[in-house]
């Protein structure tokens, strides 16, 4: 399969990304590890006619502590975010889900930004980010501004980004040592979540239980009242609207909700080690 | 546009399309065939080759974002005798093929995972090779030729530190 033509354009700085963005309006598409563009261009599911390569930007590749915060690049690659020892002390559900994203090539290749701008609603990073209470920073040709995790993902692979800009850095707040725990359901190797979920502390985030990534709200109202796990995992699908595809309908959707719910917070408990 | 690459060692400037797939630039424009495309989806890794030492997914890559990189596939682990590699060769012996079509893209793998773990588990080869299918469904063998290949390399590793005593 090969992608209708289009104009590459490899920028060499985040402005000369953007002013590109600005130059071509929507008809322009950003392209970073391209795992998720790509094979959607080949599908001819998208067709931008410019793609403004950011993948060789590698100052946007990096995890540091910044106050009470984490600050994570848009281009760290999936596997700088697994291997990160930052991370793994800093926010220990960020590594614990970035292993688990498609396979080992995929994740050399596909970065925490490209997976958030994407923003389908069965990957990985985007729930993680749910469950983090995380703040994104995008640089437009106006200047940057911030969007919460909870307002940037706005519907099915849709987001808060205007055309002209570019999501650069992603905050997290610091919670060294916090209880963490994914759990993905596939039915073969490498394949997206038909549910998975993420717990950090007390919160619960599930992916693909709806067209964004949701928090399990119901499930975390049930734990700060005083609920066991398991009884406060039976509520993880409330309130959701599950689609039906090839692999699952809502009925088996809402029962693997509560289910992998249940196995991430009983999980959760148990890895929290101090060397984690 | 105009893309420069060093494919195998050797640097080579190309007068080719946006859209050209790495794969395609490799097979098609480069001739070198060794390389295949096998589900074009990113999944089943028979296009696996190295791009600046790292394995990937060629079907998913343009040549354009390889610009300036270093490019190794199949054909260029072997030694300028033309000797097998020890990864291949360990395929060889071990058995680890059965049609061969994603026989190259499981040796790019198996080179990468051992460059970045030299002893693996045989979980963790399985694991490694995640992104690797075989529809002959001969993964036993497989395993058992990445493992082999290992226990090969530690050897001579340990045969060259008692030959340096």
């Amino acid at each position: 399969m090969i992608p209708a033509p289009f104009e590459y354009v490899r920028a060499s700085s985040v402005s000369e990304a953007v002013a590109a963005l600005a130059e071509h309006g929507d008809e322009a598409k950003l392209l970073a590890g391209g795992h998720s563009l790509l094979p959607m261009m080949k599908l001819r599911l998208a067709f931008p006619s410019v793609l403004v390569d950011v993948g060789r930007l590698r100052s946007l590749s990096y995890a540091r502590v910044e106050g009470d915060q984490v600050a994570i690049g848009a281009l760290t690659r999936h596997a700088e975010l697994e291997a990160s020892e930052l991370l793994r002390r800093e926010v220990p559900l960020l590594p614990e889900v970035a292993r688990l994203v498609g396979d080992r090539q995929v994740r050399r290749r596909g970065t925490i930004g490209g997976s958030l701008s994407h923003a389908d609603p069965a990957a990985d990073l985007p729930c993680a980010i749910r469950a983090l209470d995380a703040t994104l920073v995008m640089e437009g040709p106006a200047g940057s501004r911030r969007v919460a995790g909870a307002e940037f993902f706005t519907g099915y692979f849709e987001t808060a980004l205007r055309p002209d800009e570019m999501l650069v850095e992603i905050r997290v707040p610091r919670r060294p040592g916090e209880r963490a725990a994914y759990e993905k359901f596939v039915r073969r190797a490498n394949d997206w979540a038909i549910v998975a979920v993420a717990v950090a502390g007390d919160r619960v985030a599930l992916a693909n239980m709806g067209s964004v990534p949701l928090r399990a709200t119901a499930t975390e109202l049930a734990l700060a009242a005083g609920a066991t796990p398991d009884e406060a995992a039976e509520r993880a699908a409330e309130g959701t609207e599950p689609v039906t595809d090839m692999h699952a309908g809502p009925e088996y959707r809402a029962h693997l909700a509560r289910l992998l719910t249940r196995r991430a917070l009983a999980r959760s408990v148990l890895v929290t080690r101090p060397d984690m | 546009m105009n893309v420069a690459i060093t494919v195998n060692g050797q640097t080579r400037e190309d007068d080719v399309e946006p859209r050209l797939l790495l794969v395609h630039y490799l097979r098609d424009v480069c001739g070198l065939r060794a390389t295949n495309v096998g589900c074009d989806t990113t999944s089943c890794g028979a296009c696996t080759v190295h791009v600046d030492g790292e394995a990937v997914k060629s079907c998913t890559a343009l040549a354009a974002q390889a610009s300036g990189s270093d490019v190794v596939t199949l054909e260029g682990l072997a030694g300028d005798d033309g000797e097998l590699h020890p990864v291949p060769a360990a395929f060889r012996a071990e058995h680890g093929l059965q049609c061969g079509f994603c026989t190259p893209g499981m040796v790019m793998a198996a080179v990468d995972l051992l460059r970045a773990n030299p002893s693996p588990t045989e979980d963790e080869v399985r694991e490694g090779l995640e992104g690797n299918l075989c529809r002959c469904t001969g993964y036993h063998n497989i395993v058992r030729a990445v493992l082999a290949a290992a226990a090969a390399s530690s050897a001579e590793s340990t045969d060259d530190a008692e030959s340096a005593a």
